[in-house]
């Protein structure tokens, strides 16, 4: 019974996401602008920057809802991605920049005349593409490493986080970085050759989303199934049963942590070519936050959940952040402590919610019945 | 006095633990031989847990030797926690720790005894043998019925149960078991009580227990801690006659 509504789970997320891929490009191109079935260039834009943090949820929730690690810091490592591929995308700007020079316009407005060695490299797209894995994955391992190691549980490994992303966006404010400090970079004209301008190109880097969160699910799904997924959960639910059975748990955390850095860092690299832009404020502690609002929206522990979670609250803020700027984090707010409060496993759980309410509300007499059948045939000595 | 040590399964020589000033193991000597099923009883704060912490390497003593294996001594206090479980050495806690949103079939799954690393666990597959062997605890707990249920949906006695499964699957040579019988009714005491004899002999046990009852059933040598000192040890009779261990459990005053 709980096998075929996880296969149809499955089903249903490769039809949606084929169905989307497929046909929202479709939309786009084929039909003429005044029918009520276009899809505008901006709502491809915007979808497929939604696709992006969907995957980031998935990698809030691999870390918590699965392995009980509360990660306060994930968007830096969708950060880190997202500096890789624009620093590839600045390089590609050539000289069409302000300043019409070969290096890229902050670094001649910091009295830069040559590039700066580190940044030659990154020319070329599939150096930026490894080292957009490489190095938030590099990062997440040293930190992970020396915390769990050092036995950091719980709240304190969720402070650890948050501190260091908070770090992090310091750091990167700094122009002496050499990576644009507070403004980032941005203005970005070609990838691969293509123009960013183009419909076109927007329409395949939303196919490409589509793709990586769709593979990115499927990964996750594998995972769940495997035994390394079992002793993950089950450091979840009993961390001093799974040590004393054997297992080093500070490596199998390790491993998820690591991981779930590389979805992170990749769903970054598809975001920055999407909304042209890059800054140090996308690793500020309140873009972690959001991300784990969006998988208690969803609904943790599960892989849907923060794919439906990422799109429910982002469109909620892009209505709100229209109609009442002023009042969208108190929205925010609220929203999160309702859920965590009524509905503690998201929109998911919310139908299953429902019919416990509604048989415990409805259907009173019959219920006390069967539970107290089933007390008493438990009660009998075997 | 060297030569017998080897005799052992486990040995605790000089083993001393203070906590902040508080000395909750004191000069402790403890030896078991292999197949013994012992039982060890002691006041509250009499360090019997702290024991077992020492013993499964999550508490490093201060001063002493902790050795494991009747053939080869290994330093139990180089190792940390999963390396000694890897030894042989299962602990039961408790209050009974079992994966709750796993069935109980997953639970003694992922305790089986086999690799345990992380890309192994990431490639393994489940095979017939493996099936067998969890069968066959099963059905030494009596959890067979219950194999595709979630285990948090088992009642507290069948989570101790499923706990000492889950022990066994890693077929150890010993087994450290807190206080077993701590919130069960009678007749799960009982069957408890017939579950942990039916091991002896194939596993070394060592049973922590308040329940009086309960020892009287199992007991075959007693070891009565106090003060992080084993006080006296022999059978169930020759403790609750000795004078000294009426002493600490009804705190009559020394006469000196």
């Amino acid at each position: 019974m709980q096998r075929k509504i996880k296969n149809l789970e499955l089903w249903v997320v490769l039809v949606l996401a084929l169905a989307a891929i497929i046909i929202l490009p479709c939309l786009n191109v084929y039909t003429a602008e005044t029918s009520w079935l276009h899809v505008s260039n901006f709502t491809i834009t915007v979808y497929g920057k939604y696709l992006c943090y969907a995957m980031l949820a998935i990698s809030v929730d691999l870390l918590w809802g699965y392995t009980g690690l509360l990660s306060l810091g994930q968007a830096l490592f969708f950060t880190l991605g997202g500096y890789m591929m624009g620093m590839y995308l600045m390089r590609m700007i050539g000289d069409l920049g302000q300043y019409h020079q070969p290096i890229p316009d902050f670094l001649v407005f910091l009295g830069w005349t040559k590039l700066p060695a580190f940044w030659e490299p990154f020319s070329n797209f599939p150096f930026a593409m490894v080292m957009a894995l490489l190095l938030p994955g590099a990062l997440a391992g040293l930190f992970g490493y020396l915390a769990f190691r050092s036995r950091i549980r719980g709240v304190y490994f969720s402070i650890l986080t948050q501190a260091l992303t908070y770090a992090a966006c310091l750091l990167f404010f700094r122009n002496s970085l050499l990576l644009g400090g507070n403004n980032g970079f941005t203005d970005f004209k070609f990838i691969l050759g293509h123009d960013l301008r183009e419909a076109s190109t927007q329409r395949g880097l939303f196919i490409a989303s589509g793709i990586a969160l769709l593979l990115v699910y499927l990964l996750c799904k594998w995972l769940t199934t495997t035994k390394l997924g079992k002793v993950q959960r089950a450091i979840r639910d009993s961390e001093n049963r799974v040590m004393f059975s054997g297992y080093s748990t500070a490596n199998f955390k390790l491993f998820i942590f690591i991981f779930a850095a590389m979805i992170a860092a990749v769903a970054g690299v598809l975001y920055v070519p999407q909304v042209g832009i890059i800054n140090p404020g996308e690793m500020a502690p309140e873009k972690s936050l959001e991300a784990v609002v969006w998988v208690s929206v969803g609904g943790r522990g599960t892989l849907i959940g923060p794919i439906i979670g990422a799109f429910a609250v982002n469109a909620m803020k892009s209505w709100a952040t229209r109609a009442y700027p002023d009042l969208w984090l108190i929205f925010l707010g609220t929203m999160f402590i309702f859920v965590t409060v009524f509905m503690p496993k998201g929109i998911v759980g919310l139908p299953a919610q429902l019919s416990a309410f509604y048989k415990k509300r409805f259907a009173k007499k019959p219920a006390e019945a069967v539970v107290a059948a089933k007390e008493t045939s438990s009660a009998k000595p075997e | 006095m060297n030569a017998p040590i080897k005799q052992f399964v486990l040995l605790l020589e000089g083993v001393n633990k203070a906590f902040e000033g508080f000395k909750a193991i004191n000069d402790l000597n403890f030896y078991m031989d292999e197949g013994e099923l012992r039982t060890i009883i002691g006041p509250n704060g009499a360090g019997k847990s702290t024991m077992m912490d020492i013993i499964t390497g999550r508490t490093r003593p201060d001063t002493g030797k902790v050795e494991f294996g009747k053939d080869d001594s290994l330093d139990l206090t180089k190792m940390n926690v999963p390396e000694i479980n890897r030894l042989g050495i299962g602990r039961k806690f408790q209050t009974p720790s079992v994966y709750i949103h796993h069935t109980v079939f997953e639970n003694l799954l992922l305790s089986l005894k086999g690799p345990r690393g992380v890309f192994n666990a990431l490639f393994a597959r489940t095979t017939s043998e493996q099936r067998d062997r969890i069968e066959a605890v099963l059905k030494t707990v009596g959890l067979t019925n219950r194999a595709q249920d979630l285990a948090g949906s088992l009642s507290h006695g069948q989570k101790q149960w499923l706990e000492i499964g889950m022990l066994l699957a890693q077929d150890p040579k010993l087994l450290l078991v807190d206080e077993p019988a701590a919130g069960m009714t009678d007749e799960e005491t009982h069957k408890t009580g017939e579950l942990l004899l039916s091991l002896e002999g194939k596993h070394s046990i060592i049973v922590i227990e308040h329940d009086m009852t309960f020892v009287r059933q199992i007991a075959r040598k007693v070891t009565v801690l106090h003060q992080g000192h084993v006080l006296c040890e022999g059978s169930v009779d020759d403790v609750q006659n000795d004078e000294r261990v009426k002493e600490v459990y009804l705190g009559r005053k020394k006469k000196h």
